[in-house]
């Protein structure tokens, strides 16, 4: 086993605190590989978020710690570090909700990924250059502020943002979220570009389970702040009752809602 | 008709020192949500400062040292202070900057002694004809150096790369952390530059009335100008500086005699009250984009 390449990031056992008192994870462990993608999956609180933000160290920006664990990217530990450092080292997060700078220009956004990187104003313009190629959408609209964009439009400054960082590794929190289906498809058939062509592993968070399951190699089931069932997609996709919690489906096909048993409670795997 | 010209001019170049020290409010105040009480008092204690190395040491040397002092402030305060309070409600990082505010002023006056101190700094204050009109050369001095200041900020912000940064930062603090803008640094930087505002404003002032504990009340005359000028807007801190000095000088002469006179000291806060009914977010407040 110790053969085997080392994973990019590696999250071993970790506790997430808030305020000190509000224990929010409750050890999680998850590894991604160098290149590869892999889904965190789960209900709204099941704790998704904090994980993607207790790797990024965006916890400590709101009064969060992580208490136990290690958080290791590239054998490194990570887990005490500034969020600015770890962004450096080629770990950056797209937050849920696009959070893109409003009084900036889509030019200006995007140049902000690229802040840590200094003055290297030549592959900085090389990679702007990279970033409107995928999303070419973007170059019509660099000079307008990116309050008066379309959400579709602010998720691709969003990760174009990312990219300017030139990142090995990106967690995405929800990036599907308030788009349309259509749009859905465009953006993750980017991101399956990025990640084949730029080598960028991508750490997904999504409530959208058809669409991660089809995305990632790898899939975790995250419930109350703990790690449930992990596994390959494809193993995940057949077990029985992720079919029937996550994807809505049964042997018989897609179930309408008006079949759905009221008693029938979600299946939780803790009780 | 040239009577009232002068009036104007004398109450615009007033406004101008209205203006930077409401233009440090509103530095601070986007980049960090901080209202910063202190401002005032960093205008004073710059105005100590550069009065007690004046007195040992010529005057760029004395210039150098006063930045090195509000820089290490900024710092100081960024990091001591308001490190252990990042994402703590408005009210908390309010109630801060009011104890900020008696923690300058204390430092300053037991450094450099309580009692009113001339400033001299060499800038002639002779009038000067332009036409009909009599006005301070001093004042339209630091017209020119304030406008200059103003000018320079603006190109810092807009076309550099810590401008930007910034920028990011007064927009989304958390979202700018994510992209690896190391948020206290900026802050720091911003307080930095809320610094030597305050010191120019400090000359200014200190060079007029002396330097002593009443500039620290500057800041007071700053909030009517905030709320015309909306707190978080720069160049809505600069024109309303313009507008409050005009106005209230305006007032006075045109107004005052028919009202027993003495109302420029409260003519800006009824200007802010009329603003709080009709334009609460001020002239030009940050416009809230609403996505429908």
């Amino acid at each position: 086993m110790t053969m085997e390449q080392a994973p990019l990031l590696k999250v071993n056992n970790i506790e997430v605190i808030y305020e000190h008192i509000i224990l929010v994870l409750k050890g999680v462990s998850l590894e991604v590989p160098n290149g590869g993608i892999v889904s965190l999956l789960g209900a709204n609180g099941a704790g998704k978020t904090t994980t993607l933000k207790a790797i990024s160290n965006l916890v400590k920006a709101e009064r969060g710690e992580v208490t136990k664990g290690t958080v290791e990217f590239e054998g490194r530990r990570i887990d005490k570090m500034y969020a600015p450092a770890v962004v450096k080292m080629g770990l950056i997060q797209i937050m849920e909700g696009r959070r893109t700078f409003e009084h900036l220009t889509v030019e200006d956004d995007l140049l902000t990924g690229a802040y840590t990187r200094g003055h290297d104003k030549k592959g900085i313009k090389k990679d702007l250059d990279m970033v409107y190629n995928y999303f070419p959408r973007l170059v019509e609209r660099k000079r307008v502020k990116t309050g008066y964009i379309s959400g579709g439009e602010m998720q691709m400054c969003a990760i174009g943002r990312a990219l300017m960082a030139r990142p090995k590794l990106i967690l995405l929190d929800e990036p599907s979220m308030g788009l349309a289906p259509l749009l859905v498809q465009e953006i993750f058939g980017i991101l399956a570009r990025l990640n084949r062509e730029e080598n960028v592993a991508m750490l997904l968070a999504e409530q959208n389970a058809s669409m991660a399951l089809q995305f990632a190699q790898y899939g975790y089931i995250m419930e109350n702040g703990r790690v449930v069932l992990d596994g390959d997609s494809e193993t995940l996709r057949d077990n029985a009752d992720i079919r029937e919690f996550y994807l809505g489906l049964t042997d018989i096909g897609k179930k309408s809602y008006r079949d759905v048993k009221h008693y029938k409670r979600r299946k939780r795997w803790l009780a | 008709m040239n009577f009232f010209f002068e009036v104007l001019i004398t109450g615009l170049l007033v406004g101008i020192m209205y203006s930077l020290v409401a233009l440090g409010f509103a530095l601070i105040y986007k980049a960090s949500d901080v209202f910063n009480f202190a401002q005032g008092d960093m205008s004073l204690l710059a105005g100590l400062a550069l009065v007690g190395f004046l007195t040992i040491m010529p005057l760029w040397l004395a210039l150098v040292c006063t930045i090195a002092v509000m820089t290490l402030l900024a710092y100081a305060t960024v990091f001591i202070i308001f490190r252990p309070l990042v994402a703590r409600p408005p009210l908390i990082l309010f109630m801060a900057a009011i104890g900020l505010a008696f923690l300058v002023q204390g430092i300053g006056q037991s450094i450099w002694g309580t009692d009113a101190k001339g400033l001299n700094i060499g800038i002639p204050d002779n009038p000067i004809i332009l036409g009909e009109l009599f006005l301070s050369s001093f004042d339209l001095i630091f017209g020119v150096v304030a406008a200059a200041l103003v000018g320079g900020l603006v190109l810092f912000f807009q076309k550099t790369r810590t401008g930007r940064a910034l920028r990011a930062v007064a927009d989304d603090h958390e979202a700018a952390l994510s992209v690896g803008i190391p948020l206290l640094n900026a802050w720091a930087v911003t307080w930095v530059i809320a610094g030597i505002v305050a010191t120019v404003a400090g000359i200014a002032w200190g060079s007029r009335l002396g330097v002593q504990f009443s500039l620290s009340l500057i800041a007071l005359k700053a909030l009517p100008v905030l709320i015309l000028g909306g707190i978080d807007s720069i160049p809505g801190a600069i024109l309303a500086g313009l507008v409050v000095g005009a106005g209230e000088n305006l007032a006075e002469v045109f107004i005052g005699p028919y009202v027993g006179g003495g109302i420029q000291t409260f003519f800006p806060y009824l200007m802010a009250l009329l603003f709080l009914w009709f334009r609460p977010y001020g002239m030009f407040g940050k416009e809230i984009i609403d996505r429908v």
